[in-house]
């Protein structure tokens, strides 16, 4: 590690910190912007809180602009990828494990202790940080803030001023552009303002994000929300109803058409933030093959665990009785178990070849825990399901996963592990995705014939941490349940050779030996033996 | 068991190893004095830049040759023994061989300069090379200019690669126009734009006379030829071209020429010998392919190649057309086919040009001139498809229907703006003229 540390602060290499004069003035006023806010933090009560929040959010905006502008506007359009390791920021030095560091302190005080921040406790009025935040939440919603709303407020302004930041690093790119601008919009409009005047028109309501989708919103179909959506009239039942179509229908149309880019890379919140604040981390994940071995086993165990806590927690509200209510607990559990059968049995028959050996046990192993808990139910009674108390199962989810998973670690350690730890090892709904486009969808990275000269810079820059080079060098086009489809290894390759294409599934996975250029005899003699 | 011995672990050593072990047991090792492990030798640039750490430039994990059964020794041979089928090392031991495959690659052409030896001038090649480089020109304080010799690939990288690092360059080119050996006029003469916007001090039609040397024997200037000026540097980086790196062939039984004399099948004259990669030399170019090609694409070709040789099925090599890449700053290059610039062309190829406003983008489309055959295709700035013009090559389609049909070759990023129907345009427009 100290070896590292020297790499990035060493005088022979170029100086990282080698600021312009505008770029160290754009400094000072982002500076400034969270200056106020940390004042905030330290329970400072500002006179004026709308006036020092909208200076405050104001400079941190400003400042990143100005910076931004500077950087790559005054160079010629391409890619600006000089000096990535050289940094500290974004080579794992010092700059890089403080923020870390500091970020997922954050977090930790996010989740577990908002008191910090200053969230009011039992009905009292809002202090410190939050407390800042008041008048824009009285402003969108006519609530005060809590400390979700200044979260939610910081992660809308970061998507949107790296991005902007991102669209100029690439304004060559109009996929890349097009791309953060729609991770922009949705962020803006469906996570944070849509909710809030949703609230405003009938507060019965759930708070519902429309772009997060079970398995990823995991607390969607828990009792309190059903109530709350089935008390809110028709159109609670209409976004409950939307709740289960999105998984159910828009999703696999949608991911079989594009793959599972168009919610990964330009819908979802988590690869909004990763693609705009976090691509400057995207060269730390992990390309090992180990980690891709160890990726697999995390993501899918992590699905199975959220489809049994939701499964056992609707089951535990659910009827016995079907004179009151058609969907009661033996009917749902029959769904269940039909529907994941089904499932497999069709990956099965269809796609056995093109799946791994461990990819085979696996599955097996999955479905024959799931199947067995719930057989086990029809032995037993009362409340527990699959051995455990439902709300053992939600609180252990929500904390493990939902706090400590996406959050602590997803977030807070991107300057270490990469922008897509969350997205890569953790998130469920990337696994339905993910063996959703490996299985069954038209998605593939394209390689250009024989051009590729293992550079390396695709692999390097690909933020899920796939070897896209070992791919490209064989001429193979990438077809990986990973990839969330970003672009960026296309974007980064110096030779062309990598183009994300929608197209037929009929030899979308082409294993060669001999690449284009080559003798026609030869290739034809290796290729189709 | 039979021993396959390679020596050199770039691109055409490696690749002949690793179907040589898909095809066989035979057991395998790989010779290399410049690194332990396989990296992609065009990737250098990229580590100087920052855009990568050498650890990114290995194509494969360190326990891919483990697992494979390829055994890696580092060590410089010195001299070969085909009698006894031995090589002997620099280190002082031996190693006996069965079958040897040479690969040595290529090194930086240096054409006698005064003080070409000089500490601060280098050539940018192997791993070594970089190196250097990273010692005298670490910034732009340590390294105040640094000048470039050569109008190549190499150069036009090396040039790119001290901008990375805001380091004013001079860059020395010999012909009157950038490439313009390789690269038809029009576009040769956008590079040169380009180059200059990169704010890179590019001479034309300039020539290297010495290098001058400070007290400490370190480069402290260069005198150009045509003009007499004197240029202060710190670095003098000598890219004028590369050849075979076979020095230690001299004394063997083994024919050489420029470089290791081969028949078709890549065989030397020695049985059980054979080269291949930027080191090896045909008898005479394959399809007006030059004798050697310095290419990473055909050393590949040939490692795909020899393997199947020394496995027992005994090929020609017998490349098929032409393709080749590059990227000069910021504008990416690919070439199908045949196209020549105005040294080179022959009499019968006829080029349509066609250049887009911005002038970062441009194609020249070469047919014959009686036939109107589709001969080839230079892109810049545009991404098109290897596979296409691959089949257009073979179906010897003629150029109308290729340029009719560039919708269907092309390769860029989704939502790019596509240029088909200009580059038609103005295709009708020219024949309208003539």
């Amino acid at each position: 590690m100290s070896n590292k540390l020297n790499h990035s602060m060493s005088l022979a290499k170029p100086e990282a910190n080698d600021l312009s004069s505008k770029q160290k003035i754009a400094v000072f006023i982002g500076v400034v912007g969270l200056f106020i806010l940390t004042l905030a933090l330290l329970n400072i009560n500002f006179p004026n809180k709308t006036l020092f929040l909208t200076l405050s959010l104001g400079c941190i905006a400003a400042g990143t602009v100005i910076f931004t502008n500077d950087l790559y506007l005054t160079k010629l359009e391409g890619i600006k990828n000089d000096g990535v390791w050289f940094k500290s920021i974004s080579s794992k030095g010092v700059l890089g494990w403080v923020t870390g560091i500091v970020l997922t302190l954050f977090y930790i005080v996010l989740y577990f202790y908002p008191s910090l921040l200053g969230l009011g406790q039992k009905g009292e009025s809002n202090t410190g940080l939050i407390a800042l935040f008041d008048p824009l939440s009285q402003l969108l919603s006519g609530r005060p803030a809590s400390q979700w709303f200044v979260y939610g407020t910081l992660y809308t302004l970061a998507i949107l001023v790296f991005g902007y930041k991102f669209m100029l690093k690439y304004r060559h790119n109009k996929y890349q552009q097009l791309r953060t601008a729609s991770v922009m919009f949705f962020q803006l409009a469906f996570a944070f303002l849509i909710p809030e005047f949703m609230y405003r028109l009938n507060s019965d309501l759930p708070y519902y994000d429309l772009k997060s989708i079970w398995p990823l919103n995991y607390y969607n179909f828990e009792r309190y929300r059903i109530n709350q959506f089935i008390d809110a009239g028709d159109i609670g039942l209409a976004l409950l109803i939307f709740g289960v179509v999105s998984i159910f229908i828009i999703t696999p149309i949608l991911t079989y058409k594009y793959g599972k880019r168009w919610y990964c890379s330009w819908v979802c919140g988590c690869g909004g933030l990763a693609e705009t604040v976090g691509d400057p981390f995207r060269q730390l994940s992990d390309k090992r093959q180990v980690a891709w071995k160890i990726e697999r086993w995390v993501i899918h165990s992590v699905l199975v665990f959220v489809v049994l806590m939701t499964t056992a927690v609707i089951y535990s509200y659910l009827g016995k009785d079907s004179s009151k209510y058609w969907l009661t607990r033996d009917v749902f559990l029959g769904l269940v178990a039909g529907f994941l059968t089904l499932i497999f049995a069709l990956t099965l028959i269809f796609k056995r070849k093109e799946l791994g050996k461990d990819a085979i046990y696996g599955a097996i192993g999955y479905l024959v825990i799931i199947i067995t808990l719930i057989g086990l139910h029809y032995f037993s009674s009362g409340s527990k399901l699959f051995l455990f108390k439902s709300e053992t199962l939600r609180t252990t989810y929500a904390f493990l996963i939902g706090s400590i998973f996406s959050g602590v670690i997803g977030t807070g350690f991107y300057p270490i592990f990469g922008s897509r730890v969350w997205c890569r090892f953790g998130c469920p709904m990337a696994a339905v995705l993910g063996f959703q486009q490996r299985m069954f969808s038209k998605f593939r990275i394209t390689t250009n014939g024989g051009q590729c000269i293992s550079c390396g810079n695709c692999s390097t820059y690909c933020e899920m941490g796939i070897d896209v080079r070992a791919y490209a060098q064989k001429g193979e086009n990438i077809v990986r349940s990973s990839c969330v489809g970003c672009g960026i290894c296309s974007a980064v390759c110096p030779r062309g050779v990598l183009k994300l294409e929608n197209d037929t599934m009929k030899g979308r996975i082409n294993p060669t030996e001999i690449l284009l250029g080559n003798d026609v005899d030869l290739m034809d003699f290796i290729n189709n033996k | 068991m039979e021993h396959i011995v390679i020596i050199g672990n770039g691109i055409s050593g490696v690749t002949a190893a690793r179907h040589i072990r898909k095809l066989s047991n035979k057991k395998i090792t790989i010779i290399s004095a410049e690194t332990d492990y396989f990296f992609s030798r065009t990737a250098l640039m990229y580590i100087y830049m920052g855009h990568m750490k050498f650890e990114h430039t290995k194509p494969y994990e360190d326990w891919f040759w483990k697992k494979n059964n390829i055994e890696l020794k580092n060590g410089y041979v010195k001299t070969i023994d085909t009698v006894s089928k031995t090589l002997q090392f620099a280190e002082g031991d031996n190693m006996p061989y069965d079958k040897l495959i040479i690969a040595t690659g290529s090194k930086p052409n240096k054409f006698g300069w005064a003080g070409q030896d000089l500490n601060g001038v280098m050539g940018m090649y192997h791993k070594q090379d970089l190196d250097t480089l990273e010692k005298h020109a670490p910034n732009n304080k340590m390294c105040k200019r640094a000048v470039i010799v050569g109008g190549g690939l190499i150069g036009i990288e090396l040039a790119e690669m001290l901008n990375s690092r805001n380091i004013p360059v001079t860059f020395l080119v010999r012909e009157s126009s950038f490439w313009n050996g390789v690269l038809p006029e029009n576009e040769s003469q956008m590079i040169n734009r380009h180059i200059k916007n990169h704010h890179i001090d590019l001479r034309l039609s300039t020539n290297l006379k010495e290098i001058i040397s400070d007290e400490n024997g370190k480069v402290k200037s260069i005198i150009i030829e045509e003009t007499g000026e004197e240029i202060f540097c710190d670095v003098v980086g000598l890219t004028a071209g590369v050849s075979p790196n076979i020095d230690f062939l001299k004394n063997s039984n083994i024919e050489t020429n420029r470089g290791v004399k081969v028949n078709r099948f890549l065989e030397t004259n020695i049985p059980d010998v054979y080269a291949i990669g930027d080191c090896a030399e045909q008898h005479e170019g394959i399809n007006q392919r030059k004798p050697i090609e310095a290419v990473w694409y055909t050393g590949r070709m040939m490692g795909e190649t020899i393997a199947q040789t020394i496995c027992g099925n005994r090929i020609q090599y017998n490349p098929g057309h032409w393709f080749n890449s590059a990227k000069f700053l910021d504008i990416e290059y690919q070439t199908y086919g045949w196209v020549f610039g105005n040294k080179a062309k022959p009499d019968y190829e006829q080029h349509f040009h066609w250049k887009h406003e911005d002038d970062t983008k441009c194609i020249t489309v070469a047919y014959h001139k009686e036939t109107n055959e589709f001969l080839g295709i230079n892109t810049f700035g545009i991404r098109m498809r290897h596979e296409t013009f691959n089949t257009w090559l073979t179906e010897k389609r003629d150029v109308n229907y290729v340029i009719e049909h560039l919708k269907e070759a092309n390769f860029e990023p989704e939502f790019y703006k596509t240029f088909e129907s200009d580059i038609l345009s103005a295709y009708k427009n020219q024949l309208q003229i003539v």
